[in-house]
């Protein structure tokens, strides 16, 4: 493989790509909440039904699914072209376009261009760009406040929280938490308020709607962008994307480079993979399309941010590329077994999940030793399921497996082998002879000594010993299937 | 694992993000004419359009409306149906059934005052407030919006505005709490790709597929959050000839 | 036919009467079963743990071992899917083209043993006799790396004095997942939990799957617990017969 990966990463300290801590322990913790996973058993079972339907209604999603990992195939072949395209269009038709190569370039970016309005507070459209460069920080630096206008954004601002999913940055909440988030921290809310989602919804609309009639500037991002026309494509349910897109005098919109797509008619694609995938409905209520500024209808001006910040890193691999295909659904996130059970916090960076444990990796770089974001391609059994929903059908299980094998090859340069190479040397070493595998198999029988008469070992020493802290190892047979076979059929072949 | 290649002095952000782009793609041997084996070595790679793009049903066709018509009302969307020259009872009576009441003040807010874009003919609701640039705040202040549309996708109950004068610009069907839309059959197709291919991408084009709702909670769909709370189709067809 | 046995470094080690009962039932089948000793693993523990470099080595070994069958059987969903979707193209990526082009012959000629039952042999019915309660687990790779679909349900559904019990959330993983049970071992453990917890709601005294690792998985979460439902190979069940008597089990 190529381990070499061009570009420069996404650079530390800025935003938010990284945890704290690795996912093993972040996860111990998040397994010991049971709220938490009784919030997202019920939702992502809530939203796995939903998909099911959703796709279960076309015929051709199969097809859809094979054109739309084409078109981005393609695309990314030639993203130099279609941003370059990109740009001319939509600088013809009024806008202005901003290149950053990090997170800290286009937040500067950003900032100036608010304090060029002279705005002090802006509304946002939910955008995992803008969290992933940590926009909101940055901007309060410069005393300008970020009013999150999601629903699920809005419950994760008034918390002083973190969002834990893709689309649903709120879905470690259940109801009557955030009915009682509401009643403590939504400034004249009705103190009748239930905790129906349907009145906390009705509760959000009432909070939110003065500032959006009053909003100067509204920051985005992007779903999608057509390089051939220069549109671009806010995919949204609430309204308030529209709010944001159309009645402010300024947008700025924040887009990662991978989000474009050549030409009008690849939206027939997306605009069909998207929400039946993401929301699981056939088509999502709000779909905003917009080319730089059209006089006497939405914002005056216009802004699109072109954002880097190790998106070309992860485009110098061959495979590993793949990931910037993501077009941001979830799917994956919900049917994970492993996201299911830890949520979206454990892994540190705003993209949780399986497409998470790819792209944080692989925006940040890994490096050997202690980086908590090397610890995110082993948070995976590799079932696969994250595969078959995949819209743009990212093998996910094998640009896992290579980030760990980038990862075992970068600690391979260090001095010292670790207890797990030097493991699994001797373990190739063994098993690639059938005399000394066969010799090992007879070693190993020694264990029998330590099983009771049950047929099982209750405990082992480390690194087995996390299997035998919940599991029992099968004992050692009398008789390996070889000597099985020597005995009863003679050698053969 | 990784080999930044140091920021250059003096080469802007763009030259230096395009140059990492055409870097990258000839490391993963694609683009700069690099010839790698394999698959992956041909950036024009062929796309497989062999899903169901155009065709189908008839626009307009009576299976077409009536699948439109199920899924509107399944996203929570009203539906009324009007044959041609009727628009103008069909919008007083969805107006009504939205509570939006003809008598000044009598409504919530802004004396329940009815807007319509420019080019909304005039016989279809000579009630109606005609915009001429309102601020957002002035848009609160009506209770209802009358628009045409460009299109509409029965497969996915969606209606399409594209800013044409008869549908105004996108701010006065976001911020009335009610819209009504008047579609005609003939603007009816099937598909996505149908619908798309019937829009000019260089309008400023809304899709709309039922009222404004979230998931958010619990990935429970409720509708009604901050975009119209009342959605309501005039779907004009022409009544099925006598035998 | 002659049908040559990979039969799995685990199985050959730890689960010999899974090998058995695939020699007995092939046999039964009146086909003729090798052993080809020189087999050793799949390397697939090396592959999705990160060591490429390493498992390159035992692809090349096993695909001297199997190179010269015309069929190779494995009672493994697990392994099989190493065979044929990590072999060539681990091969390919440590730059070896030669090999990566014999991998591809040999895992051509790779089934796992529902596979080979039911599309090569053709057979759905194998004349088994299994007087007990059972459930049924598609392990991962089965269902979602060989599309192996519901073979093995084809096949258990023809068992004599057999009930089966559907398993709710079938195809959600168990928590193995390889060096994931243990690197990770609390979510694998929470994983299977809920896994266990489904196998006993059905009332079934034997969970089985086609995958020795994953029973090894579930086997041992359920004996931990001193649950009275063991796991037992579908190999197991499928070689049984009214004369063989009761003698399955992985635990």
């Amino acid at each position: 493989m190529t381990a070499t990966f061009l570009g420069i990463p996404a650079p530390a300290g800025v935003g938010q790509l990284r945890g704290d801590r690795p996912f093993p322990a972040a996860a111990r913790d998040a397994l010991a909440d049971s709220q938490l996973r009784r919030n997202l058993g019920h939702a992502t079972g809530v939203i796995r039904t939903k998909r099911a339907a959703a796709v279960g209604e076309l015929d051709d999603w199969e097809q859809l699914r094979l054109a739309g990992e084409a078109i981005k195939r393609a695309t990314m072949a030639r993203l130099d072209d279609h941003l370059v395209r990109l740009e001319a269009e939509v600088s013809a038709r009024g806008g202005t376009v901003h290149w950053a190569r990090d997170a800290n370039e286009a937040n500067a970016i950003v900032t100036g261009l608010v304090q060029a309005t002279g705005a002090t507070e802006l509304v946002k459209v939910k955008s995992m760009a803008t969290q992933e460069i940590g926009l909101n920080a940055a901007l309060a630096d410069a005393g300008i406040i970020a009013h999150e206008t999601d629903l699920a954004e809005l419950i994760i601002q008034l918390g002083d929280d973190v969002p834990s999913h893709i689309l649903v940055p709120a879905i470690h909440r259940n109801r009557a938490e955030i009915r009682e988030l509401f009643g403590r921290k939504m400034p004249g809310v009705d103190p009748s308020l239930t905790a129906e989602p349907r009145r906390l919804a009705m509760a959000a609309r009432a909070h939110l709607r003065r500032t959006f009639l009053r909003a100067r500037v509204a920051v985005s991002g992007a779903n999608f962008a057509v390089a051939d026309t220069g549109a671009l494509v806010v995919v949204e349910s609430e309204g308030n994307g529209r709010m944001c897109l159309t009645l402010p005098e300024t947008l700025i919109t924040v887009m990662g480079i991978e989000k474009v797509v050549p030409s009008w008619r690849d939206l027939e694609v997306f605009l069909q993979l998207l929400p039946r995938s993401s929301t699981g409905e056939r088509m999502n209520p709000y779909t905003s399309i917009w080319t730089g500024v059209t006089p006497g209808d939405g914002p005056r001006s216009f802004h699109l941010v072109l954002l880097d910040n190790g998106r070309t890193a992860a485009l110098g691999d061959a495979v590993g590329r793949d990931a910037l295909h993501c077009i941001r659904c979830s799917a994956c996130l919900n049917v994970c077994p492993v996201y299911e059970r830890v949520g979206g916090h454990a892994y540190g960076s705003i993209y949780p999940g399986p497409i998470g444990a790819v792209l944080s990796p692989q925006l940040t770089g890994i490096h050997a030793g202690s980086d908590d974001n090397a610890s995110l391609p082993y948070a995976s059994s590799l079932c696969g399921a994250c595969y078959d929903v995949c819209p743009v059908r990212i093998d996910i299980p094998s640009l896992l497996v290579r980030l760990r094998t980038a990862h075992v090859d970068a600690a391979r340069a260090r001095p010292l082998p670790t207890a797990e190479a030097l493991t699994m040397a001797a373990a190739a070493w063994v098993m690639s002879s059938p005399t000394r595998f066969a010799a090992a198999e007879t070693a190993s029988r020694l264990g029998r000594l330590g099983g009771r008469a049950s047929g099982r070992l209750s405990s082992l020493p480390p690194p087995l010993s996390a299997w035998t802290s919940s599991r029992d190892a099968p004992r050692p047979p009398e008789e390996t299937f070889r000597q099985w076979w020597s005995r009863t059929r003679g050698n053969s072949a | 694992m990784v080999v930044p290649h140091p920021r250059q002095l003096g080469v802007s952000a763009r030259d230096e993000v395009l140059a990492r782009i055409r870097a990258a793609n000839a490391n993963a041997g694609l683009g700069l004419g690099g010839a790698v084996d394999g698959p992956r070595a041909d950036g024009d790679v062929a796309i497989p359009r062999d899903y169901r793009g155009g065709g189908g049903p008839a626009p307009g066709s009576p299976p077409l409306l009536d699948l439109l018509r199920r899924r509107l009302i399944d996203y929570r969307a009203s539906v009324v149906d009007a044959a041609p020259g009727d628009e103008p009872a069909a919008i007083r009576a969805a107006l009504a059934a939205a509570s939006v009441g003809p008598t000044p003040g009598s409504a919530e807010r802004g004396g329940g005052a009815v807007l319509v874009p420019p080019g909304l003919p005039a016989s279809w609701c000579p009630a109606g407030v005609v915009d001429d640039g309102f601020t957002a705040v002035e848009l609160d202040g009506f209770a209802a919006v009358v628009t045409a549309c460009a299109a509409a996708c029965a497969l996915t109950g969606t209606i399409a505005l594209d800013g044409s004068p008869d549908q105004g610009r996108r701010a006065i069907t976001l911020v009335p709490d009610v819209h009504v839309c008047v579609v005609r059959a003939d603007q009816v197709v099937h598909g996505v790709p149908d619908l798309l291919a019937r829009l000019d991408p260089t309008r400023p084009i809304t899709l709309i597929s039922g009222p404004s709702a979230t998931s958010d909670i619990e990935f429970e769909r409720v509708e009604g959050v901050h975009g119209p709370r009342t959605l309501t189709v005039i779907l004009v067809a022409a009544p099925p000839a006598p035998a | 036919m002659r049908i040559a046995l990979f039969v799995t470094c685990l199985v050959d080690a730890l689960f010999p009467r899974v090998g058995q009962a695939t020699t007995e039932l092939l046999e039964r089948l009146g086909h003729e079963v090798v052993f080809p000793t020189g087999q050793t693993c799949c390397g697939q523990m090396h592959t999705n743990t990160g060591y490429a470099r390493e498992a390159v080595e035992l692809v090349r070994h096993h695909v001297d071992v199997f190179e010269g069958a015309d069929v190779v059987v494995t009672p493994s969903g697990s392994c099989a899917g190493s065979v044929r979707h990590q072999h060539a193209a681990l091969a390919r990526d440590a730059g070896d083209d030669a090999l990566a082009r014999r991998a591809e012959a040999v895992a051509a000629r790779t089934y796992e043993l529902s596979e080979l039952l039911v599309d090569v042999l053709g057979v759905f019915d194998v004349g088994a006799y299994y007087p007990h309660r059972v459930t049924y687990h598609p392990t991962c790779h089965s269902l979602r790396v060989l599309r192996v679909g519901d073979r093995p349900l084809r096949l258990l559904r023809h068992v004599a004095g057999m009930t089966l019990l559907e398993l709710p959330e079938a195809e959600t993983c168990c928590g193995f997942g390889g060096t994931f049970a243990v690197k990770n071992a609390p979510t694998s453990t929470a994983m299977l939990a809920d896994k266990m917890r489904h196998v006993l709601g059905t009332g079934a005294e034997v969970a089985t799957a086609g995958d020795a690792s994953c029973l090894m998985h579930i086997g041992g979460g359920l004996t931990r617990l001193r649950a009275a439902t063991r796991t037992v190979h579908l190999a197991e069940i499928l070689a049984s017969t009214q004369a063989s008597g009761d003698r399955t089990g992985i635990r």
